[in-house]
């Protein structure tokens, strides 16, 4: 649109000039602090833990990631994190897929109400004083099941996912229903497979959802069984320097000589996991960052 | 014939009456989860007017009215500790109102950029940040911000410094960088709802813009802006009904021994007194409190918002 106009204005080049100087800024601000730490994970630990290694990578190895898995608790953390994002994806998609779809039906007993019933949560909070201490009471406090069944009905998805419905066309549902379809198999065979743009972008939030939970496991988890990568982490960054220690008894116990260069200092321990932690997020969200926009566009529409 | 018309139509209204009622089973169980986890812990309120010592039940505490309400202003210690609460939730708060207009400005300037491919890297590597926790985010910022981190070794070669910096802890400047953290998280996300209704924009305004010889930021502000200020409105109103809930998560991840009497805003503050300090009654008591004002915030500014442009947001 700004095309139509071939302007030699000054103020208009001195505008062009500070967008493009501020944008390039800012994108740089945004990426720079991950590609800081990625670079010292892989130079030589000494140098990086003085603060030495910012622009390009020194004495580059990849022991840290070798390392990395000898912390206790870290493989634990990292298959807690990804139980909790696989089942927890699932049943909120499966969920909220079903019940967007079943908000579209007339014929419920007293619909509104649970429509509204459902929604209105989304504006309210209970505080999370009061939440710890009902979760407390229903036992899911060093539970697995705490990390999954509050998140299974999403009111957010479920607008998404309703919305998406309303704008198919109806015949789809009415000539099923013609042929003897009953509501259930309306939803698995028909309702399913068109939603899918819609699902997936549910999908991808509620993962990276599940994924970057915190609050919970600071809440309702004790046992260390159950921590997840986040959590983990969180510890690391408050004590990273016992964890050193502790790995690099380990290395000098085995045949393994540790260098300065390899040895394990805060510095590397905490930036590992960090790269660990937020290595899926990285590599997800470029791929499925048009599922993301969709996913706001269509909530901007309807919230 | 009508008999059989008058049967037929009973037993149609039957069955559809049974489809009502399987169709509401069907959705049954999630509506308990919801009642669970969404409505139950409101009855957790009822905390608030027992003296609740964990690990002594409810249902043994004695039971002790408005105390904790009244509580909170009984010594000028308390009265003090939290108006500085108040202070931090409103200064952190007022700033994101302050510049709520940031992602708009964004997005405008962004869609001011003819060079695609430019456009489209900044679009998608400023929303990036958006997808991390605020963990790996305090993890980022004690990288980068330690004695030992990025800024503080480039200042150290550069010569400008002989002592770190120690930013983490630094008590003068809390809301500030608790806003900016929030700005470098959500900035470049915030502003895709702006970039998508800038598409939607009719393309003939700027023609006639253009026509009737107006400059770029002639155009950008007699066109664009009016066009997107409904959006902002909506956005705006949704911030003011949160401005009492800025989360638990960034400032408990930030707070240290010396920022804490700055960054504590409500959230931090009823976690800290009950998991911190063990009084989970009066803790709720300010939860509760606090959400119910959410709640009236949320209707009057819905309300508000129907007065001025004869439609609500919520």
């Amino acid at each position: 649109m700004t095309a139509l106009r071939r302007s030699t204005d000054v103020t208009d080049i001195i505008i062009t000039i500070l967008t493009y100087v501020l944008f390039s800024a800012f994108t740089f601000i945004c990426v720079y602090p991950f590609y800081y730490i990625i670079i010292n994970t892989i130079s030589a630990n000494d140098i990086s833990a003085r603060g030495e290694v910012i622009f390009w990578p020194k004495q580059v190895h990849f022991q840290n990631y070798i390392d990395i898995f000898k912390v206790p608790g870290l493989w634990n953390a990292l298959m807690i994190s990804i139980s909790r994002t696989v089942l927890g994806t699932t049943l909120t998609v499966g969920a909220s897929a079903f019940l967007g779809y079943m908000f579209t039906k007339d014929k419920i007993w007293m619909r509104k109400f649970w429509y509204r019933f459902t929604i209105i949560t989304m504006f309210f909070n209970a505080g999370i004083i009061p939440w710890y201490l009902t979760m407390k009471t229903l036992g899911l406090t060093n539970n697995f099941l705490a990390y999954i069944l509050p998140t299974i009905v999403a009111p957010f998805y479920i607008i998404l996912v309703k919305t998406f419905v309303e704008s198919t066309p109806k015949e789809l549902q009415q000539a099923a229903t013609i042929d003897g379809a009953g509501t259930l198999m309306i939803f698995w065979r028909i309702m399913l497979p068109i939603c899918k743009p819609i699902l997936a972008t549910v999908a991808i939030f509620s993962a990276v959802d599940q994924w970057n939970a915190f609050q919970d496991t600071l809440l309702l988890v004790t046992d260390s069984n159950l921590y997840s990568l986040q959590f983990i982490l969180y510890n690391y960054i408050k004590q990273a320097s016992s964890l050193s220690t502790l790995v690099n008894l380990q290395n000098a116990g085995s045949t393994a000589i540790a260098s300065l260069a390899t040895e394990q200092t805060t510095t590397s321990i905490r930036m590992t996991v960090t790269i660990i932690v937020v290595a899926p997020i990285m590599f997800v969200y470029p791929i499925f960052q048009r599922f993301f926009v969709k996913g706001i566009m269509i909530g901007a529409v309807k919230g | 014939m009508t008999a059989i018309g008058g049967d037929r139509l009973r037993t149609k209204r039957r069955s559809l009456k049974n489809e009502s009622a399987i169709h509401f089973l069907y959705i049954l169980p999630f509506l308990i989860l919801l009642a669970i986890f969404a409505y139950l812990p409101l009855y957790g309120w009822i905390y608030a007017f027992f003296d609740y010592k964990p690990p002594i039940p409810l249902s043994k505490s004695p039971f002790v009215g408005f105390k904790w309400f009244a509580s909170l202003v009984e010594t000028q210690v308390k009265i003090d500790q939290l108006i500085q609460v108040i202070k931090n939730t409103f200064g952190i708060s007022g700033l994101m109102l302050m510049f709520s207009w940031l992602p708009m400005i964004f997005a405008i300037f962004l869609n001011e950029i003819r060079a695609v491919r430019f456009r489209k890297a900044v679009q998608t590597l400023t929303t990036l940040p958006n997808f991390i926790s605020w963990v790996l985010v305090y993890s980022i910022a004690f990288a980068m911000f330690t004695s030992e981190g990025m800024v503080n070794g480039l200042l150290r070669q550069l010569g400008a410094i002989d002592s770190p910096i120690l930013f983490l802890q630094d008590s003068s400047h809390v809301w500030l960088t608790m806003w900016m953290w929030i700005t470098w998280k959500s900035l470049g996300w915030s502003a895709i709802m702006y970039i998508a209704a800038i598409t939607s924009i009719d393309e003939s305004l700027y023609e006639a813009a253009y026509v009737d010889g107006a400059t770029r930021m002639q155009v950008i502000w007699h066109v664009t802006l009016p066009s997107l200020l409904p959006t902002y409105f909506v956005l705006l109103v949704l911030q003011v009904a949160n401005f009492l809930n800025n989360g638990l998560e960034q400032y408990f991840v930030f707070q240290n021994a010396f920022n804490k009497e700055y960054i504590q805003v409500l959230d931090l503050y009823v976690y800290n007194l009950a998991i911190g300090g063990g009084s989970y009654s009066v803790s709720v008591a300010i939860s509760m409190m606090k959400s119910l004002i959410s709640v009236a915030l949320l209707f009057s500014v819905n309300q508000l918002s129907k007065w001025l442009r004869g439609e609500g947001v919520v």
